[in-house]
């Protein structure tokens, strides 16, 4: 391909990269930066912050335990998949993709009848008779939790399907041959060899987890903000724009941080 | 023998399935309720509530709007993205490898980040309309899913049947047309509906993008959320379900679901 026709096609991507990515990223995260106070000055003030401390340290707790959740839940789901085959699998795997492609708001807007305060769960144990006061179940961390996990479970389960499809059933009926149960069979076998997929599948979920807006704006409320809800509000309910430019970068560089964590564990475990 | 040991997987797995599907079959049924507010077990049978989504003004003009957002957006992410993927994929130069993690860097920007940056930047300092925003917000955040799903196909795609083309006297457009294009089709088709799915679904970077009288779809409905608890938001979320159903199925019957979980 002559230079030229190659500069052609991909300039004009780059161009746009450039002009509605990189430099409104720059002009806007730039005031962060000194604008009279000591450099990094607006950082140091952020982690010192307690209130915001706390929102910082709620978002990363709820992607940590989302990300254990949708690990612990999908991997037995995906293998049970990835085991089936012809019509069964199409099924399964259209049950587990339908989520993926549904509105995020439909998809937290159905918590919001299973936990609200007169929601499925409360009618149903007031019905039962095992409280006799609805218990506060939707506006807390928990309904955020519970919110992101059925947000990214299907995320999870894609991933680990794809890379349990490449392990050979000949493996595991070799580990069953020479005397390992089904579950160390999945243990020793099975789970080592979708690490790649579990990382894969992790850093999509936890860096899913933790710049989602929908869900803790839905489901958590004003009292239990996230990164993503407090940027919204710094910027457009208080006009702090440098504050919410902070914000931004933190999100940021937590995502790059996560994605180039997981690409050097990764490479570790080729090497092994 | 086998089938018994496989019982605590299958129940398991049932489980899990079970808690992807209720909560959707749940706002399913909330939607023919005739009470004012949502309620589960629902009281009575009607569809009242899909004739007021219908009538609703707020509701079908930001239904247009997300379309045409969306359509306009994903015909420009490949237009971006198709010639891109076909350059990176044809040639062998040192630097691909980092170009390519450069058309996919949206990856990395938060979608809410990406909705602020525009908001801030064109929107408010240089007093562009809102619509150009929202129209370059979903384009970045789409562009990544093009050239991923467009470059795997060109992946699979023996570039020498192209040099036939040429040497059969083809020029280097028309082989394009008529020989590359069609070879990579399925994966062009792949890419829209993803990028369209992806564009009409999107929220965070719609957040910051609304002004007067434009609000996407998706917003518009968070908006309503905050404020009404009543079933029109069920008989909408049923609407949005059939459709997509609707798409999967032609995707199935067309390239394979699988195509989809990319």
């Amino acid at each position: 391909m002559r230079r030229s026709l190659y500069v052609s096609l991909i300039a004009p991507g780059l161009l746009l990269l450039a002009a509605f990515l990189f430099y409104p990223l720059i002009v806007v995260l730039a005031p962060t930066f000194g604008s009279g106070g000591p450099f990094l000055g607006r950082y140091i003030a952020f982690f010192g912050d307690p209130y915001y401390l706390r929102v910082f340290a709620r978002t990363v707790r709820i992607g940590l335990v989302a990300t254990m959740v949708c690990v612990i839940l999908g991997l037995p789901t995906a293998y049970y998949i990835s085991r089936r085959s012809g019509r069964t699998k199409s099924i399964l795997m259209a049950v587990s993709i339908f989520p993926l492609l549904t509105n995020s708001v439909v998809r937290a807007f159905a918590w919001i009848i299973i936990l609200g305060r007169e929601g499925v769960v409360n009618s149903l144990l007031l019905a039962l008779k095992w409280i006799d006061r609805p218990l506060t179940l939707l506006y807390t961390e928990f309904s955020i939790l519970v919110g992101t996990v059925y947000l990214f479970l299907p995320l999870m389960l894609v991933t680990l399907v794809g890379s349990m499809d490449n392990i050979e059933e000949d493996v595991t009926e070799a580990a069953a041959s020479l005397g390992a149960s089904r579950f160390v069979a999945f243990m020793k076998v099975v789970f080592p060899l979708s690490l790649p997929g579990i990382l894969v599948g992790g850093v999509l979920v936890f860096t899913g987890a933790i710049t989602a807006y929908t869900t803790p704006t839905l489901l958590g409320g004003n009292r239990n903000m996230l990164l993503a809800t407090l940027i919204y509000q710094r910027a457009m309910s208080l006009s702090d724009w440098t504050g919410a430019g902070v914000i931004a970068l933190v999100m940021i560089l937590m995502t790059l941080a996560v994605v180039k964590g997981m690409q050097d564990f990764a490479k570790r475990l080729d090497r092994r | 023998m086998a089938a018994k040991r496989q019982l605590g997987l299958t129940a398991f797995s049932a489980a899990v399935f079970l808690f992807l599907a209720a909560p959707l079959a749940i706002i399913a049924v909330t939607s023919f309720g005739e009470a004012s507010t949502i309620r589960f077990p629902i009281q009575g049978f009607t569809f009242k509530w899909f004739g007021a989504v219908f009538a609703s003004r707020s509701f079908m003009s930001s239904l247009g709007l997300s379309l045409m957002l969306a359509v306009y957006a994903t015909l420009l992410a490949l237009a971006i993205g198709i010639p891109a993927s076909y350059a990176l994929g044809k040639t062998a130069f040192r630097h691909n490898t980092a170009l390519r993690s450069l058309f996919l860097s949206p990856i990395f920007v938060p979608g809410i980040v990406v909705g602020y940056a525009l908001f801030k930047f064109l929107v408010i300092e240089l007093r562009m309309p809102v619509l150009a925003g929202l129209l370059m917000g979903h384009f970045l955040v789409i562009l990544p899913y093009v050239i991923r799903v467009v470059g795997a196909s060109l992946e699979q795609f023996d570039f020498s049947i192209e040099e036939v083309a040429c040497s059969l006297g083809c020029n280097r457009a028309q082989a394009f047309v008529k020989v590359v294009l069609p070879n990579i089709g399925s994966g062009i088709v792949a890419a829209f509906m993803l990028a369209f799915l992806n564009s009409f679904n999107n929220i965070p970077v719609s957040m910051f993008l609304s002004g007067p009288g434009v609000s996407t779809f998706p917003r518009t409905l968070i908006s309503y959320i905050e404020y009404s608890y009543d079933p029109s938001v069920s008989a909408i979320s049923v609407l949005l379900m059939a459709v997509t159903v609707a798409l999967m199925y032609v995707v199935e019957k067309t390239l394979g679901i699988g195509s989809l979980a990319k």
